[in-house]
């Protein structure tokens, strides 16, 4: 199997609200990046990506991003994309920025 | 404004229940994701970043204050406050939540407003000319052919699953301003010899992946003649065109890989067969869709107000310099209302806003209100001497911005920020430039300059056919922008050539300013515009210009 590069973190959309969740390690969902499960090797990573998908009826297109872990030990996102996902659109104070 | 008869409105009212019962059965589970999807979608709901977005048809860009005013009260009750005005003349709601969508389409239906088509492989919200029944140079109103489309074109079983999405575009004025040659059809409203009204149809057009120029496949096709003639190109399109890739699935890749000739005998043939078997739309219903696109009756009585308030306003002057336009009639004019703010996003408008634009609309426009591609609101019917007043009203909201047409008037789609296809931003991009021009203080100097902005290869921002297009990637996770010059989205359409390789966000402003300065320098008068200026002396010199002075700070594409 191939090598995974990166730590990896299960990311998707809430069915409900459409914002942003992660997959936290006990299998429930958080809007909090830091709070996501983190997967070390492949095998980890799939079965994160399984337990996502097996909750269709709360999520909407469960996918594996690449992670970063920080000084404190919680995950950080490593491509743009997924910083964005983290707060919200650049132009108004909107979305997770706001809840925050 | 056409009204809907009952068969509109029981048609729309049945497709939310339908909706509505669907999304209560992917919220109880029973549907799947991949089951609802395409409901959904063909609903205009979809899933960006951060939430839904609803996108809402707004068809040939025209609508009436009630239309406004029910898109600001659903922008204040199921959504952060604002709508987006899109290049296809939709409008965009960010923020909906699932369970409210099936309530905000009810809401819509209440004012003759619907979702239905604004997305999947079927015909798209038909668009049209933003001047269309206004316009001093226009032969004929194109409104009345797109009300006519889109009663046609609307669950037509023949085309809900084309190989990909499908766009047609009319203008009924020989100066293009629906961007007809860069639809999968482009209608364009002549006469021929005799005098008779008919239209030039161009096929194959289309911005994305492979932009290319529509081809005409007929220089006259009579009035009478179009529906069998759509139905002829949309049928070989449909047998014929590639469904293995959706890259190249539109109708521009079939003329491509085809040939304009053989294309056009196949059309020809499919024309005829349709031609015979084609029932004509019914006289009562053509001459009720017209009837209601008849001109408003217009005010004569004459004013000195708007000249005196351009001699003793400098800032009013302005005003009708950059957004007042010619009227038919000449006691009127046409405001367009910039969407442009210096540093706003472009297309967007509060429901305050809204609400005021219905006001003025219904006080002082004979209740007309039209989005434009360039994501502009549009007051078609102002008389002159009201003008100063609108202009004291658009000011207490924010909405006065005098830059139609000038360098901080950009198309930017929503780019990362919002949209789920994104690879770079956009809105970040058009704020900066709008600011640093501003600031500059050179808007005016360099006159008419379309800048447009997408965040990905799609280009919903129309990028190829700015004069300045700006293109956002990803490249190894960094945004990244690439630079077009040259593209034109008018009658003398032209796509853009990239210069070369692209620049990093912090390295692209000082690249745009380096091309405005280029020209700025080099042009032989003040009256010539870039677009001319660029087409005079080509490409190498604002190349020399942003590689030469950013030569260190250009990154290979």
């Amino acid at each position: 199997m191939a090598r995974q590069r990166n730590p990896q973190i299960v990311t998707a959309n809430d069915l409900f609200e459409g914002d942003v969740i992660y997959l936290t390690a006990s299998g429930d969902w958080s809007r909090d990046h830091g709070e996501a499960a983190v997967a070390h090797d492949p095998d980890q990573a799939e079965r994160l990506l399984g337990v996502a998908n097996a909750q269709h009826d709360r999520v909407v297109g469960p996918y594996l991003a690449d992670a970063k872990i920080s000084p404190n030990g919680r995950p950080q996102p490593v491509h743009f994309r997924e910083a964005f996902r983290t707060r919200g659109p650049s132009n108004y104070f909107h979305g997770k920025q706001a809840e925050a | 404004m056409y009204a809907y008869d009952d068969f509109d409105a029981d048609f729309v009212r049945a497709r939310v229940a339908e909706f509505r019962e669907q999304v209560n059965r992917r919220i109880d589970g029973s549907l799947t994701e991949d089951e609802f999807k395409p409901l959904r979608l063909k609903n205009g709901l979809y899933l960006q970043l951060h939430a839904y977005m609803l996108r809402v048809a707004i068809p040939y860009g025209t609508l009436d204050s009630r239309q406004m005013r029910q898109l600001a009260m659903i922008a204040e009750r199921w959504d952060k406050g604002y709508g987006h005005f899109t290049t296809r003349q939709n409008v965009q709601f960010n923020w909906p939540k699932l369970k409210d969508v099936p309530d905000i389409l009810d809401a819509l239906a209440d004012v003759e407003m619907h979702a239905i088509q604004t997305s999947g492989n079927c015909i798209r919200n038909v668009t049209a000319d933003h001047f269309a029944g206004a316009a001093a140079d226009e032969i004929e109103d194109p409104r009345p052919t797109a009300e006519l489309l889109r009663q046609w074109s609307t669950d037509h079983p023949e085309f809900q699953y084309l190989p990909r999405k499908f766009k047609i575009a009319i203008t009924g004025s020989p100066n293009d301003r629906a961007v007809t040659k860069a639809h999968d059809i482009g209608l364009r409203m002549v006469r021929n010899a005799a005098g008779e009204p008919g239209y030039e149809v161009i096929v194959g057009g289309g911005l994305g992946r492979t932009p290319m120029i529509g081809k005409t496949v007929r220089d006259f096709l009579p009035k009478a003649d179009l529906l069998p003639y759509l139905e002829a190109i949309l049928r070989v399109y449909n047998l014929a065109g590639r469904r293995d890739n959706k890259y190249k699935a539109r109708i521009k890749i079939l003329v491509h890989e085809t040939g304009t000739e053989e294309i056009r005998a196949m059309i020809e043939e499919a024309f005829a067969e349709q031609k015979a078997l084609f029932q004509a739309p019914p006289t009562d219903l053509v001459a009720r869709i017209e009837a209601a696109f008849a001109p408003p009756e217009f005010d004569n009585t004459q004013s000195l107000a708007f000249d005196r308030a351009q001699a003793d306003d400098p800032v009013f002057r302005s005003f009708v310099e950059t957004n007042v336009t010619e009227h038919r009639n000449p006691a009127y004019g046409i405001v367009s209302v910039s969407l442009k703010p210096v540093g706003g996003t472009p297309g967007d408008a509060t429901a305050d806003q809204m609400r005021v634009l219905a006001d003025l609309a219904e006080r002082y426009g004979h209740d007309e209100l039209r989005v434009s591609h360039e994501q502009n609101i549009i007051l078609p019917h102002v008389r002159k001497a009201d003008i100063p007043a609108v202009h004291a009203e658009l000011k207490k909201v924010g909405l006065a911005t005098a830059n139609i047409g000038l360098i901080s008037d950009i198309i930017a789609c929503p780019g990362m920020d919002y949209c789920a296809l994104a690879t770079a931003r956009s809105i970040p991009i058009a704020q900066e430039i709008a600011t640093h021009f501003d600031a500059l203080k050179l808007e005016r100097d360099i006159g008419p300059m379309k800048i447009k902005i997408s965040g990905c290869i799609n280009a919903c921002g129309h990028h190829h056919v700015g004069h300045i297009g700006i293109l956002g990637l990803d490249k190894a996770g960094v945004e990244n922008y690439q630079i077009t010059l040259g593209g034109d989205g008018t009658e003398s359409a032209t796509i853009g050539e990239r210069t070369g390789p692209g620049f990093a966000a912090e390295d692209l402003i000082p690249a745009i300013e380096a091309i405005v300065e280029t020209y700025l320098d080099l042009r032989h008068t003040a009256d010539e515009t870039f677009l001319d200026a660029y087409r005079r002396l080509g490409a190498r010199p604002f190349k020399d210009a942003i590689y030469h002075e950013h030569r260190d700070n250009a990154r290979a594409a």
